[in-house]
């Protein structure tokens, strides 16, 4: 007896929930998503076409693993919902598409221009939406505070001076000089592979514009004191002293030696 | 150019040639005015004609003291801009990324030193370079001591202040990486803090009393530095001094040959010969140290940025001198005791505390404990050549790829990085290889030793190879040797004559030579310590401890010395 009524009522709860869902979805889609897509920035008509040619690119070169609908598959994951700035972190700093099963997807030569990576950015953000980009500049943030944030938040892994870091079981994150200011922000939206997500709420927009800029500039703009070592710090410094210093030093004493 | 001193060196008397240029004239003149008030010119004539022998092994030890002269130079330099203060200051120089930024007086006056001090940059990095190098050249100097047996007997206290200073250097080494308060600086003291902290009973004590309270307090820096720039470097000068004078009043050890005995120091006077070429070897290592300082970045501190306890950067390491401890904390599995309340934490307790205090331990009894061994208490001024004692050579060996091992393991997130291989398969590794290869080298070295010993018995018995081929009668090619000039037979046998010649196991019989005759039966009779005495100079088939070479019992001229080809 009850445990007929508890069932039924566990049933009737469901329903409940089913319904409620069912209505905040509804609601969702009726007043929120029209209006998501209506700040998009650009005019309908060429962000159709981009996200066409999207379409078309997604196609031929990455359905094969992630399928025809984005469902993903054995090979690759679904990406309803990834949004733009996971394609472009993922394309353009030529990750994807992905050679081999590795640990992780190694930093290649891009094998879309941007102008194509923007059309795939358009066509998987018009088929559920997720992060985008900001508009404007990338880099118009603030030098200092974007240090501070990155010897916090990034340093930790990617190293100080963004020469990177190994990570457990050959997982590591990555060297930042070869990445773009837009790549840089798309990767802090996006957090692939090992790296944490930091959303809108965990850093702002600007923060994440000043850690944009700061990087290029740690990365792109000249050190002082001459060749960096690869920026590993004490490691390759010991190992100069001992090649270069103590080496040369020891050619030097058999020269003078022989000289009695 | 080469003189001879016996014992004391005998002062060289002649008549004094009256100087005759002007310059000539004021330096006699003011000689004399110094000696009419402190007679030093007997001591002074004698110290300049002091024999130095001559190898170029032995100029290793000067390039430590050429680099604590630049490092002295060069941080007298850095004092004067330096501020050690905990103050909080925000940074107003003219490095960008950190206009702004709230800082220690510390990080924002080595900022300063780094972007707004004319030369301070270069000066900041030839002085980081040459404690590196300082630290280095201390070790090589430390690996020819060892090998050729130059802290026996009456050197054994220099042996000891020389593992002094070696440790002091690790000491003022670390406290100057600590001093511009940047994330790495920081870091490592965080790490020296823990380590304090792991010493049972007393270690929260020792933390609180070196760092006045809990870390980081706002007293380490300022302490470190009275430590780095007074205390330390004061106690270095004076344990080198010490050095230098024994190595004065025990003279140079020299490596056998021509004319060379124990009683005697075959090589060239202080002066001119080994002044200027000193004199000289000062340039070339300040030249070295300053193209380093000028072409290679060292411990870029504006990237590191300010301290501040809740960062940390990947590839956060030690200089290289202390990296070993590094490695050895790293290599360790994570084990801790807790009991009544308390927690020993095994797993920095013992690779950063014991292990060390151990090593450390051993290196300074290592004379004794050797002259234990081999019975050996007699005086020492030849050196060995490593190859004549295998087994000590061995024990260097094996202890130089603990320590290698060691080294690469606290280094080996970069390594497991830059290789594209697993982190952890690198500790594994590590793990392994800290047991695994040490014992393989000590085997290794001790085998090239005695091969070594062999192909110098080869040139003693049949000569070098001339380059001449003949025809025997029989129609076989040989070639002709000729007798090795005596000096480089000299050299080759040494003064093995007095050390203790055992009949002991002669090279185990290797590649089915004979061994010694009666092998067995001295084994039999050997007293314990004489076996001993045997292991650490087994060695050598050696003149008349040698048995007979199959192929010696030859005529030289008829066979080539060497197994005639199968046909």
């Amino acid at each position: 007896m009850s445990t007929i009524s508890r069932a039924s009522d566990r049933i009737s709860r469901y329903g409940v929930l089913l319904l409620a869902l069912t209505l905040v979805g509804g609601l969702y889609t009726a007043f929120y998503a029209p209006k998501s897509s209506a700040t998009e920035q650009q005019p309908a008509s060429s962000q159709s076409m981009a996200v066409k040619e999207g379409r078309d690119l997604f196609l031929t070169g990455c359905s094969t693993c992630h399928g025809l609908n984005l469902q993903g598959g054995a090979g690759g994951p679904t990406l309803i919902g990834v949004g733009a700035s996971a394609v472009v972190f993922q394309v353009e700093s030529g990750r994807m598409p992905l050679n081999a099963g590795e640990v992780q997807a190694p930093r290649k030569q891009p094998k879309y221009s941007v102008a194509e990576v923007d059309q795939l950015a358009a066509y998987i953000q018009s088929r559920g939406g997720g992060p985008t980009l900001p508009p404007g500049s990338l880099t118009d943030g603030d030098l200092a505070m974007g240090g501070e944030l990155f010897r916090t938040n990034c340093a930790s892994c990617h190293n100080a001076g963004g020469a990177g870091g190994a990570l457990t079981y050959g997982k590591y994150a990555p060297k930042l000089q070869p990445a773009s200011p837009r790549v840089i922000y798309a990767a802090m939206q996006h957090g692939p592979e090992s790296m944490p997500r930091f959303g809108d709420n965990q850093l702002s927009v600007a923060e994440k514009k000043s850690i944009t800029r700061y990087v290029s500039y740690l990365t792109k703009a000249g050190q002082p004191g001459g060749n960096d070592l690869g920026r590993f710090g004490p490691v390759p410094e010991g190992l100069v002293v001992w090649l270069v210093g103590i080496g040369s030093l020891v050619v030097l004493t058999l020269w003078i030696g022989n000289r009695a | 150019m080469s003189a001879t001193t016996h014992d004391d060196g005998p002062v060289l008397t002649g008549e004094p040639i009256a100087p005759t240029t002007l310059g000539g004239k004021a330096v006699a003149g003011s000689a004399a005015w110094m000696d009419d008030r402190i007679s030093g010119s007997n001591f002074v004539r004698r110290s300049l004609n002091k024999v130095f022998p001559d190898h170029w092994s032995f100029m290793l030890g000067e390039v430590a003291l050429y680099s604590f002269v630049i490092l002295l130079l060069t941080g007298t330099y850095l004092t004067f801009f330096y501020d050690a203060s905990t103050r909080e200051v925000i940074y107003a120089g003219s490095y960008l990324p950190m206009k702004g930024i709230t800082m220690s007086q510390a990080y924002a006056s080595s900022l300063d030193i780094s972007f707004d001090v004319r030369g301070g940059l270069l000066m900041r990095q030839i002085h980081h370079w040459a404690a590196l190098l300082f630290m280095a050249s201390i070790v090589v100097h430390l690996f020819r001591v060892f090998f050729t047996g130059a802290f026996r007997k009456p050197r054994e206290i220099n042996w000891v202040i020389g593992v002094l200073l070696m440790i002091l250097g690790i000491v003022e080494g670390f406290a100057g990486y600590s001093l511009p308060d940047d994330l790495l600086s920081g870091t490592g003291l965080r790490i020296a803090y823990s380590i304090m902290l792991s010493i049972p009973v007393v270690g929260t004590w020792v933390a609180f009393l070196v760092f006045g309270g809990e870390y980081p307090g706002d007293a380490i820096i300022e302490r470190l530095y009275a430590i780095h720039i007074l205390l330390v470097p004061g106690i270095i000068l004076g344990l080198i001094t010490a050095h230098l004078m024994l190595v004065w009043y025990n003279k140079h050890t020299q490596f056998a040959g021509p004319g060379r005995t124990e009683d005697n120091v075959i090589g060239s006077r202080l002066f001119p010969a080994y002044a200027a070429k000193a004199g000289g070897f000062f340039f070339l290592v300040f030249g070295v140290l300053a193209a380093l300082g000028g072409f290679a970045q060292i411990n870029p501190i504006w990237n590191y940025g300010p301290y501040d306890p809740s960062q940390v950067s990947a590839g956060s390491q030690p200089d290289w001198y202390v990296g070993w401890l590094d490695g050895s904390s790293r290599l360790m599995p994570n084990y801790e005791i807790r009991e009544l309340g308390h927690t020993i934490p095994l797993n920095i307790l013992l690779p950063a505390v014991v292990m060390p205090g151990i090593l450390f331990t051993l290196m300074i009894v290592y004379p004794w404990l050797e002259s234990r061994f081999t019975g050996d208490k007699g005086y020492h001024n030849i050196l060995d050549r490593p190859r004549d004692v295998p087994v000590r050579t061995a024990v260097g060996v094996m202890s130089i790829t603990f320590y290698v091992v060691l080294l690469l393991s606290g280094g080996n997130d970069i390594i497991a990085h830059v290789f594209r291989v697993s982190v952890n398969h690198t500790t594994y590794a590590g793990r392994i290889g800290l047991f695994v290869l040490p014992p393989l080298a000590y085997v290794l070295t001790k085998r090239v030793c005695y091969a070594l010993q062999r192909s110098d018995e080869e040139l003693l018995h049949h000569g070098i190879e001339s380059g001449t081929i003949r025809r025997l009668p029989s129609g076989e090619f040989i070639e002709e040797t000729v007798p090795m000039p005596v000096p480089q037979r000299l050299a080759l046998r040494g003064v093995e004559s007095d050390r203790p010649m055992l009949q002991g196991p002669t090279a185990h019989g290797v590649e089915g030579h004979a061994t010694g005759p009666g092998h067995g039966d001295l084994h039999m009779v050997e007293t314990a310590p004489a076996k001993v005495r045997g292991f650490f100079f087994e060695k050598k088939a050696s003149g008349s401890t040698a048995a007979p070479r199959p192929e010696s019992s030859t005529p030289e001229l008829e066979t080539s010395g060497r197994p005639s080809q199968p046909e």
